[in-house]
């Protein structure tokens, strides 16, 4: 009998006011006219409950578009569930806020693409660097618990230092300082993203600091970039292990990446999330380690990092059961040390980090845009 | 990194933690931010005494009457573990 999930990750749109170039949603996205109902997520968190889920992720997109989202949040808190939602903060005005605060909302997690308005506004897209301060004020006023979530990379991530007096100034609870993760869009734009090994450095010696400096106070995650390891992420702690994903149009997903995958389809329109979690093909295609190819099979890390990431060895080699390339085990390392080696050349594209170096915009062509 | 927890000190959940009976694991479980915690029955025991008015002494000796064995190192240390995760505060005095 396979463990039910800790956490459900409901991604109610992929509607966003942002245009971030690392957009962890799908190179395709829904259209809003295909989302769910309030009634289908409903039954989605009623089978979720059912299952064992503990923890209701809401996200997106930016979730604060959908108008039910303080309807949602009363189901899942109604069914015991801790609520938690992953917002860029816009659109969270004072009404909106109180709703979901008296709807039973746990926490809040505010993104920050950076220290100041110039940099931040670029990076999103859209001027929303004051209102994500001023919301994130709001947030600890209304007695919740605060995480800033901020994605690091070439850009942004020499600012680390100001980043972090944000997080004591507004007394964040928690801080995720995570490096991209490089999948789909960040993929695409990985040149303009991926920092150096000096970069890397400093950031680290400056989240030490902060981490001490904080203690007591800031629990600070740090998440270096896999690209500089020599071992894979264990993801998600497993393929189908601890958490699923439901898409906006009903896609469940053993992690939000792997709707990059070949494989089939199981949606919440069409079965229960029970036969999706324990019996569906997409579910039990990487659980265990009975999928592993060699140099994972007979390796003695293949309990620990679990053969790593499904989708970066997909995305990187096309074939999704080969190790993944970020392991120095793996035949495919090249593939990594290739981009790093480039991520290291004095040539390569400038460290935007301040306002007055030249000023690099992600590519058009490849940024995510609205849905509508 | 452990913190000292005083026997006099009087611990309680943090505000953003809640603790809930899951019946599909049958345990109780601590809920926190990006936090599932499932309690063996001895920690949701003590858990369950964190109310904020005993002292960690009373939470050992009232452990006392329910098991024949209670190491109060043991009680101190669930707690420690608990303080610096910042999900137990203790109230001194």
């Amino acid at each position: 009998m396979v463990d039910g999930p800790l956490g459900v990750l409901a991604e109610l749109t992929h509607a966003c006011p942002l245009s971030c170039s690392y957009c962890s949603n799908p190179l395709e996205l829904t259209k809003r006219s295909e989302e769910l109902s309030t009634d289908e997520w409903r039954r989605v968190l009623d089978e979720a409950a059912d299952l064992g889920v503990l923890q209701s992720h809401f996200s997106g997109g930016e979730p604060l578009l959908r108008r039910d989202l303080p309807d949602l949040v009363r189901h899942a808190s109604g069914l015991g569930m801790y609520t938690n939602l992953v917002t860029s903060a816009i659109g969270l005005s004072r009404p909106r806020a109180e709703a979901l605060r008296d709807a039973g909302l746990d926490h809040v997690q505010v993104s920050i693409q950076a220290d100041e308005p110039v940099l931040s506004d670029r990076l999103a897209g859209i001027s929303s660097f004051d209102k994500k301060i001023e919301a994130a004020r709001l947030v600890k006023e209304l007695g919740w618990p605060l995480t800033l979530n901020v994605v690091l990379h070439r850009q942004n991530i020499d600012r680390i230092a100001a980043i972090l007096d944000w997080v004591e100034e507004l007394e964040a609870d928690r801080v995720e300082l995570a490096n991209t993760q490089y999948y789909g869009w960040a993929l695409r734009n990985r040149e303009a993203l991926l920092p150096s090994r000096e970069q890397l450095r400093h950031a680290e010696k400056v989240t030490r600091e902060a981490r001490e400096r904080l203690r007591g106070r800031t629990d600070v995650i740090y998440v270096i970039p896999d690209y500089y390891a020599e071992y894979p992420k264990p993801c998600m702690g497993g393929w189908g292990s601890r958490q699923l994903v439901v898409g906006p149009e009903g896609n469940a997903w053993p992690c939000l990446s792997a709707h990059e995958l070949p494989l089939p389809r199981a949606n919440v329109r069409e079965h229960d999330l029970a036969w999706i979690w324990r019996d569906s093909p997409l579910f039990s295609e990487f659980r265990g380690t009975d999928w592993m190819p060699d140099p994972c099979r007979s390796c003695d890390r293949r309990e620990v990092d679990l053969g790593g990431c499904r989708c970066q060895a997909f995305q990187l080699t096309g074939d999704m059961y080969r190790t993944d390339p970020v392991c120095v085990l793996s035949p495919d390392r090249g593939l990594i040390d290739e981009a790093v080696t480039a991520a290291n050349d004095p040539a390569a594209v400038p460290a935007g980090g301040t306002a007055s170096e030249p000023v690099l915009v992600p590519m058009p062509a490849v940024r995510p845009h609205r849905a509508d | 990194m452990t913190s000292t927890v005083p026997r006099t000190g009087r611990p309680h959940l943090a505000r953003f933690v809640k603790t809930r009976y899951d019946r599909s694991r049958e345990r109780q479980v601590l809920l926190g931010p990006e936090t599932v915690v499932v309690l063996n029955p001895t920690g949701a025991d003590i858990l369950g005494l964190c109310d904020g008015t005993r002292t960690v002494a009373e939470i050992v000796e009232e452990l006392g009457r329910r098991y024949d064995r209670v190491v109060d190192d043991e009680v101190e240390a669930f707690l420690s573990k608990l303080v610096s995760r910042r999900w137990v505060e203790i109230d001194h005095g």
